[in-house]
């Protein structure tokens, strides 16, 4: 029988891979935006459950709108870092430090 | 028949409607359209003012006592702007307009070729806005607005030519020290409202007595007098408006002024305000035997020993400043003994025969080409009737001579003083029985010196066209271009119409308003204090007062011998002045350093003043602030910032990684404390 | 079989995939492979949506995701000539402190959780179900009634979305031949063309060619 905390520590599973994407894959941009995902992708898995938990579905509502914002915001990382790639012809993170203090 | 509100709104807002007039729209205007309606404005109020008088004297008309506008609220107390007309405001009002009244007249005349014409007149027209707020004030806010906006007139008019550097100093010196008195007059308003809890003066007399027996905690085994502390610090307020030792110094120099405004301002009517404040106060005044003893104490000394100081000047406005030093010294003496009519009484007709003085000697100064120094007039009384005898009407009024306005009021004073048996009433009375023969010393020295004896000035005339715009930067001392003569009839009207009341007020008022209840409960005296019934006892009469008053043995003695002795000398053996000046070396150098008061303030005041100026400049200022407080805060902020920036490399990865260890620590907390999900 | 045993397997079936692909999301060397996982992840997790009665969701997941978002990612990837190499750098040198960082946040998130007390707590009846109601139209209420602005909101924040990355994507290249639509489209006869009278005589000796009229 599945039970709530079946979903919450997959979520927390899920999350914790995407940190150590976000570690361990320091130089891909793509790779660190796909990390992004899976975090979004975590959350939204515990949002589902505990929608359906407790019988409520602003749980679900959110999700729908979490899912609307991330689409964006991907489409927009990935429109940045077409840019990126056309200007500096690199997408290594190491390269890109004009933020430096 | 009451006074209406609209009738004491017209009698304060025409001057400040001629003012604004004058100040704002004088280009437009012009120099007659000023004048016109200052004039207009002031001659407005004067008439007003003496309806004014008319209807509480005669008309029967109570009180006036009102709250016009609330200017601002904080809690229970209440800032209002108000009208106060008794009989003591309604005196005030025709004193302050009449004589504003003449001496705008007189300028149209004095300051006829001044560049500053219209500037002058929107001045004198603020002045009289100011002094009528002072005086027909009913809390102590407004008072104190009056007060202050006097004290700014004063200032702008004492530095009227502002490109003299004497006057500019003298408008600061004024202003500094007023603001000294300023400071404890605050300290006094803020003392009644902090034991009575009330601005207006109507609650505040009426709660004083609540005051005896309160005391103010100085320290834990120093108790002072609620009562008197409060009167003192409104005296010292008083003091630095009326001139009073050791906060006289700043009158004399004012005379650097143009010379109605010494009249108006400096004589007849601001620095009477302190004598009327503390007249209106007599109810808190009345509650503090040690603060009337102090009063008492400061306006003797200020009425005998700056009256000695005028017997060695040789400039005429100055012997005059220093004459109005001594009277209202007279006038502080006689509020000490608690006899604020005879006060408020001098108050009236020395403003009437002071102004004339000034006014006078106004005139002497444009027959001579603003020339002020006695040394270089004599013998102007053939060139210029109408103002020798005006003078001399003046001047017999100020040294009271019996029938003359100033007699009944000086004679007043210094019979009470004498019936007084308060602490130091014996060295007051010794202070004005000298002061009397002082008075006689230095105005028939005045009088002879401008208008009897040698001419000791030489004319000589220039042919052609004369210089009428340079008479400042001026050739020799007693040199003049035309002969003396008498001045145009603007000049000389203000100095008749000041004459009349000088010889005769004082005949036809001082039953009713001194000796009779005439101010009625606008001034309250104790029955244990009130010397002034005790002459009144005496009194039969103005014409029986006069004709004691020819005792020899009294004040008129005193100034009879004054006339003696300066009749002889300057008359009938003029090097006897320079034989006596030198006899009485010593203390002729005291007078004419002026008790070196002025040289003391300069030294420690002034000088320790710019001394500590320049120590928190370079200690506090350039040390502290700017170095420490902020070049200090720069510098640290730019080290702090110099080592911060490293944490700020520019890589995503250092950003997230920082993010990611932040909410290990978060979560790492929640666990620690236990008040997870799991506690729920 | 116990339908809940059932779904249990199933749960646990796809939790196995989702752990593994998302695994291999963040390890493998080749971006493609990656972007590929990723896409087995969503659809593992769509079908754990499911398994939550959340169907509406998990369709959306697959359609929008899968069908839109890694679509663009698949695109990005091939259209850009990244260097594999470079970008693996440091890949072994992180991977013990990226472990660490993941292992103690997931024992501090376990340990939060409380999965003993978790464990207790089953999942109730279908609320859509409850209601009467299929999950689409149990969300599409709540949506269209008490999230409509927000809706809209989400609705404008997609076309900003849009907007935003059509503009920064689009770039005016210098120096290359296209035509001009509008310049085509307003064109006045006067420019191109212009009409010369001549008397019908044959000229002594050669005139000189009129100047040309400029190509277009």
């Amino acid at each position: 029988m599945i039970t709530l905390s079946h979903y919450i520590v997959l979520g927390a599973i899920l999350f914790c891979i995407a940190v150590a994407g976000l570690f361990i894959n320091r130089k891909n941009v793509i790779v660190l935006l796909m990390s992004i995902e899976l975090m979004l992708l975590a959350v939204n898995t515990n949002f589902v459950a505990f929608s359906r938990f407790l019988g409520d579905v602003s749980g679900q509502v959110f999700v729908f709108f979490i899912l609307t914002v991330a689409a964006a915001e991907a489409a927009i990382g990935l429109a940045i870092l077409v840019l990126l790639f056309r200007n500096r012809s690199t997408i290594n993170i190491s390269d890109i430090d004009s933020m430096k203090g | 028949m009451g006074l209406s509100t609209s009738l004491l709104l017209t009698i304060a807002l025409a001057p400040l409607v001629g003012c604004l007039l004058a100040g704002f729209l004088g280009k437009f205007i012009g120099r007659a359209g000023s004048h016109t309606v200052t004039i207009l404005g002031v001659a407005i109020s004067c008439a007003l003012a003496f309806y004014v008088l008319y209807q509480l004297t005669l008309g029967g008309a109570p009180v006036y006592n009102q709250n016009l506008y609330t200017w601002f609220q904080i809690g229970h107390f209440n800032a209002s702007v108000g009208f106060m007309v008794d009989r003591l405001t309604a005196m005030m009002l025709v004193v302050v307009s009449f004589v504003s009244l003449l001496v705008h007249l007189y300028t149209i005349g004095y300051m006829s070729d001044d560049p500053g014409y219209k500037r002058f007149f929107a001045y004198i027209s603020l002045f009289t806005f100011s002094m009528f707020m002072l005086v027909m004030s009913n809390n102590f806010m407004q008072l104190f607005f009056g007060w202050e906006a006097v004290g700014l007139v004063s200032y702008l008019l004492i530095g009227f030519w502002y490109k003299k550097p004497t006057a500019i100093f003298a408008n600061l010196k004024a202003f500094l020290v007023n603001r000294v008195g300023d400071f404890g007059f605050l300290l006094g308003i803020a003392g009644v409202l902090y034991f009575l809890g009330t601005m207006d003066y109507n609650t505040a007399f009426a709660a004083a007595p609540s005051l005896v027996g309160k005391t103010l905690q100085i320290t834990a085994n120093t108790h002072w007098d609620a009562a008197t502390v409060i009167c003192i610090c409104l005296f010292i307020g008083a003091m630095g408006k009326s001139a009073q030792v050791p906060l006289h110094v700043w009158l004399p120099d004012s005379m650097e002024g143009p010379t109605p405004i010494s009249a108006l301002i400096h004589a007849a009517t601001m620095v009477t305000a302190g004598i009327f404040m503390v007249a209106r106060m007599s109810p808190l005044f009345e509650l503090s035997q040690t603060a009337l003893s102090f009063i008492m104490v400061i306006g003797a000394t200020t009425a005998l020993f700056t009256g000695m100081i005028g017997i060695v000047q040789n400039d005429i406005k100055r012997v005059i400043a220093y004459s109005t030093l001594s009277q209202l010294g007279y006038m502080t003496v006689a509020l000490g003994v608690s006899a604020y009519t005879g006060a408020v009484y001098h108050l009236m007709t020395h403003a009437f025969f002071k102004a004339l003085l000034f006014l006078g000697a106004g005139s002497v100064i444009i027959a001579m080409h603003h020339e002020q120094d006695m040394r270089y007039m004599g013998g102007l009384r053939k060139y210029m009737p109408i103002t020798w005898i005006t003078m001399w009407i003046g001047s017999l009024a100020l040294c009271g001579v019996p029938f003359f306005s100033g007699f009944y009021s000086k004679d007043a004073i210094i019979e009470a003083v004498g019936q007084s048996h308060r602490w130091g009433a014996g060295y007051a009375y010794f202070c004005v029985m000298a002061g009397a023969m002082v008075t006689g010393l230095y105005t028939f020295r005045q009088m002879y010196l401008t208008f009897h004896g040698k001419e000791r000035f030489t004319v000589v005339e220039h042919h052609g066209h004369a210089h009428l715009d340079d008479h400042h930067d001026h050739h020799e001392q007693g040199v003049l271009e035309h002969a003396p003569h008498e001045s145009p009839w603007v000049v000389t009207l203000p100095l008749m119409l000041l004459a009349i009341p000088s010889l005769f007020v004082g005949f036809f008022t001082v039953g009713p308003m001194l000796f009779g209840n005439w101010f009625g409960n606008a001034i309250h005296i104790d029955e244990a204090n009130n010397v002034l019934a005790e002459v009144g006892k005496e009194f039969h009469g103005a014409l029986d007062m006069a004709l004691h008053g020819f005792s020899p043995f009294g004040p008129f003695g005193l100034v009879l011998l004054a006339f003696a002795i300066q009749t002889y000398i300057y008359l009938f053996n003029p090097a006897m002045a320079g034989k006596i000046k030198s006899a009485l070396k010593p203390l002729w150098t005291v007078l004419d350093n002026k008790y070196w008061v002025d040289n003391v303030y300069f030294a420690v005041f002034a000088r320790g003043g710019v001394k500590m100026g320049q120590g928190f400049w370079k200690v506090a200022d350039a040390g502290l602030i700017d170095g420490v407080m902020v070049n200090g805060s720069v510098s640290v902020v730019h080290r702090i910032a110099a080592t911060v920036r490293r944490l700020q490399s520019g890589y995503l990865y250092h950003y997230a990684f920082a993010m990611i260890l932040g909410l290990i620590v978060l979560l790492g907390g929640y666990l620690l404390i236990g008040t997870g999900v799991a506690g729920q | 079989m116990n339908p809940q045993l059932f779904q249990l397997i199933c749960f646990y079936g796809f939790g196995f995939i989702t752990v593994v692909a998302a695994l291999s999301v963040i390890t493998l060397k080749n971006t493609v492979h990656a972007v590929l996982s990723l896409v087995l992840t969503f659809f593992s997790m769509a079908c754990l949506w499911m398994l939550a009665d959340a169907e509406f969701l998990a369709l959306a997941l697959i359609v929008v995701y899968v069908g839109a978002v890694m679509v663009l990612f698949l695109f990005v990837v091939m259209m850009l000539d990244i260097d594999q190499e470079k970008i693996r750098e440091g890949f072994v040198k992180f991977l013990p402190i990226g472990l660490i960082v993941a292992v103690a946040m997931l024992v501090e998130m376990l340990g939060l959780i409380g999965v003993k007390a978790m464990h207790a707590q089953v999942m109730g009846p279908d609320p859509a179900a409850a209601a009467g109601v299929s999950n689409t139209a149990w969300l599409g209420q709540a949506l269209y009634t008490k999230y409509l602005l927000p809706f809209e909101v989400a609705a404008l924040i997609l076309t900003v979305g849009v907007v935003a990355a059509v503009a920064l994507t689009l770039r005016q290249r210098v120096g290359v031949r296209h035509e001009s639509a509008n310049e085509q489209v307003r064109v006045n006869p006067r420019d191109r063309i212009r009409i010369v009278k001549m008397d019908a005589v044959r000229p002594a000796q050669p005139t000189p060619v009129p100047p040309q009229e400029p190509s277009s």
